[in-house]
């Protein structure tokens, strides 16, 4: 605690004096006309703005797109993304091209206010000019709304901007990521893509007490809104080594038959990647594969190993015996688990439907081995929403039918049965977790549009 | 063998540990308010409430229902008592085919005993995951409103025997 008031003061003074070389205000423009934008410049954004997820962290549930709203958690605070439609009051309407590439460049406003790298511009600051000028061009031709930006909730000292100052100088880098010449055009591509606009590592990378990414550790897994982002390199807890065709598939459909369907915020990123040209999606798929590293012999043939297992016929569902119904009966937790297991989840997980539609077995799941038991806890309770107007994977959440303890036991077993790792601690306290962050998540979050609704005629008086 | 609590009553029930509530319900207990949709917890015609919460029947086995209590449509209200969500649903003609609005009625019922004054966007997103292809979506949308006045009128969020957690 000491040590963290100390390193306070101490970022408080460079911040104080960094303030003094304040960023000065760029001069306002009247918004462009939409016209004066090339349309093939205005596509190309589209398809930029899909990869840096602008719309998710831009726009809150049900709420108008990009008009901002979306709270976004830090551990020093929550922090509101902005208005981002071209509106001149609420919005960028007066923003020059100019001052929107100092945003992503060096998360500087307009008017020359220091941003909070919740908005990942620790990444977009490698984004060429070229394509932050075809961003703008999409962003300046949205239909403007009218939505002032919520008062963010940071406490102090966090709430003082020009303490970013002293972030940025230790964090922001705006030369990491150069072409290398020995690699070839797709995995420099991919580099570019990965590092910069789609910030992969943001999610994926841990973070230091400062919330900045721990370089040292890049892509050693992260997290985001009480999801695991698992460690997607040499770290990797998939049950299966990630390949490069496995890797485009999973990002381009959103799932693949060795390792299940994205879900929480990784779906938002499929669904994002999936209107996106196949050449950027496979060039990231290069990149990533390269992240995990071939892997070494022994991971190979414990993944054949795991692959028979999972592809072995379905049984018949594990025994379970009827003393569970007796009420004081007190049976170790891996014997409820399993009772559970076969009685609720078996029917979907082994079964001969193919995926996605059937439940992946579970002995593939990186939920079951990852380092922590929260992805898993989510999917129990919360299951796979159906998607909209589309055809999806749907498993039911049995967060209303379960207990913590039921939940609990379940985890239990599921990781002794199918994980490859030794046993998680503090189980419950996970799933009651989970529940919290599913509350706050619905309370935050706005409610689903309201399609225009007929007027209620017979409530008229 | 295990006691199962249906609308206040205890049932005797002999059946396996992972056979589905649904089946007990409809075959047992001989309550066929709920109904047998998809059998994969994906249309929501099955739901009953358990502890006041709204379950998909076909997918909750009745190893997870010991010592819970469990509320079908038939503990709401009778043919000649209905509840206020089962008036408010004939008092609006909400049914076109039927099949899916005792699933409807019950997650209706949840909500309005956690929410006595829903939103029409808190009613949209609750019923979204039961499955209807008939034409009277604005008709149930009425029909929980008028319920959720009913039920305050009334004064009592908790008719049927589902107790509010
Ligand atoms: C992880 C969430 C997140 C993502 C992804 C994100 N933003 Fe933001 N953005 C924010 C937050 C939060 C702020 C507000 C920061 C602050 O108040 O200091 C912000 C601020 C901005 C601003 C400054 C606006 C102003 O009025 O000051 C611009 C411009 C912007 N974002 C553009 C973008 C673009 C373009 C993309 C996609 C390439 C994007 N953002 C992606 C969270 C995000
Ligand atoms: C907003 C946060 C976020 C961003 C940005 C993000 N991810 Fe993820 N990612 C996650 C989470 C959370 C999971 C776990 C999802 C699950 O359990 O299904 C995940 C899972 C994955 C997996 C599956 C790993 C496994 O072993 O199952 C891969 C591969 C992956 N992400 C790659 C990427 C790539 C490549 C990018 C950039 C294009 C990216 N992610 C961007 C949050 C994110
Ligand atoms: C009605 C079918 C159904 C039932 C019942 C069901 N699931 Fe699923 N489950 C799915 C589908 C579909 C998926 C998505 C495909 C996938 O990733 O496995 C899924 C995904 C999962 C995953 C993520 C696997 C991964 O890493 O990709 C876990 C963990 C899981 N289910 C656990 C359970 C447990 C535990 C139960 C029982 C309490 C259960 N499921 C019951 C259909 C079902």
């Amino acid at each position: 605690m000491r040590i963290a008031l100390a390193l306070v003061a101490v970022l408080l003074i460079i911040g104080a004096s960094l303030a003094l070389v304040w960023r000065p205000a760029i001069e306002t423009i009247d918004p462009p006309a939409r016209q004066s934008f090339d349309p093939e410049l205005v596509k190309r954004g589209r398809q930029l703005a899909a990869i840096g997820n602008c719309t998710d962290c831009h726009t809150v549930r049900g709420g108008e797109q990009l008009a901002g709203g979306m709270p976004v958690r830090t551990p020093f605070g929550t922090v509101y993304s902005t208005n981002i439609t071209p509106d001149p009051e609420t919005g960028i309407g007066h923003w020059s091209e100019a001052a929107f590439r100092r945003a992503m460049n060096s998360g500087v406003d307009r008017a020359g206010q220091h941003l909070y790298p919740t908005f990942p511009y620790d990444h977009f600051t490698h984004v060429t000019n070229q394509d932050d000028g075809a961003l703008y061009a999409y962003l300046m031709t949205r239909r403007p709304v009218h939505a002032p930006a919520r008062q963010n909730q940071l406490s102090f000292p966090f709430d003082q901007r020009p303490l970013i100052a002293a972030w940025k100088l230790l964090y922001l880098r705006h030369d990491e990521v150069r072409p290398d010449s020995s690699k070839n055009s797709e995995w420099n591509r991919g580099a570019y893509l990965v590092e910069g606009l789609a910030h992969c590592g943001a999610c994926h990378t841990p973070r230091n007490a400062f919330g900045a990414e721990r370089k040292e550790a890049a892509f050693g897994g992260g997290e985001a809104d009480n999801w695991l982002a698992y460690a997607i390199n040499v770290q990797s807890p998939a049950p299966v080594p990630w390949t490069e065709q496995a890797l485009f598939t999973y990002l381009r459909r959103g799932w693949h038959p060795d390792h299940g369907v994205a879900r929480g915020p990784m779906a938002q990123v499929v669904s994002n990647l999936s209107p996106v040209d196949a050449d950027d999606v496979r060039a990231i798929a290069t990149y990533v594969a390269g992240l995990f590293g071939s892997p070494a012999s022994d991971r190979i043939r414990s993944a054949e190993a795991v692959r028979t297992e999972a592809n072995k016929a379905p049984t018949a569902a594990p025994q379970t015996s009827a003393s569970i119904f007796a009420p004081n009966a007190v049976s170790p937790a891996t014997n409820t688990g399993a009772a559970i297991y076969a009685a609720a989840c078996a029917s979907c997980h082994e079964t001969s439907r193919p995926l996605p539609y059937a439940g992946l077995n579970l002995h593939l799941s990186t939920a079951i081995s990852a380092p922590d038991p929260r992805n898993a806890a989510n999917t129990i309770l919360y299951g796979l929403p159906a998607l909209d107007d589309e055809r999806s994977p749907i498993m039911p959440g049995f967060a209303p039918s379960m207990t913590d303890a039921q939940v609990g036991a379940l985890l239990i077993y599921l990781r002794a049965h199918f994980g490859h790792e030794p046993a998680w601690s503090k189980v419950e306290q996970t799933v009651a977790q989970a529940r919290q962050a599913q509350a706050a998540f619905l309370q935050t979050s706005a409610d689903p549009p309201n399609i225009a609704t007929e007027p209620l005629p017979r409530d008229k008086p | 063998m295990m006691i199962l609590k249906v609308n206040g009553r205890d049932h005797q029930i002999e059946a396996e540990p992972d056979t589905p509530l649904l089946y007990v319900l409809r075959d047992d207990i001989k309550l066929n308010a709920a109904k047998y949709g998809c059998g994969l917890g994906q249309c929501g015609a099955c739901t009953v409430m358990v502890d006041g919460k709204a379950v998909l029947s076909c997918v909750t086995p009745l190893v997870l229902l010991v010592g819970k209590q469990i509320t079908t449509l038939e503990g709401l209200g009778t043919v000649d008592r209905p509840a206020p969500i089962q008036r408010a649903f004939m008092e609006e003609q909400a049914a076109q085919c039927g099949y899916c609005i005792p699933g409807m009625m019950m997650r209706a019922q949840a909500l309005l005993q956690r929410n006595s004054k829903p939103t029409d966007q808190q009613i949209r997103s609750a019923l979204a995951p039961h499955l209807c292809r008939c034409g009277t979506h604005m008709r149930i949308l009425r029909a929980v409103h008028r319920a959720a006045r009913m039920m305050r009128e009334a004064g009592n969020s908790t008719a049927g025997h589902g107790s509010p957690s």
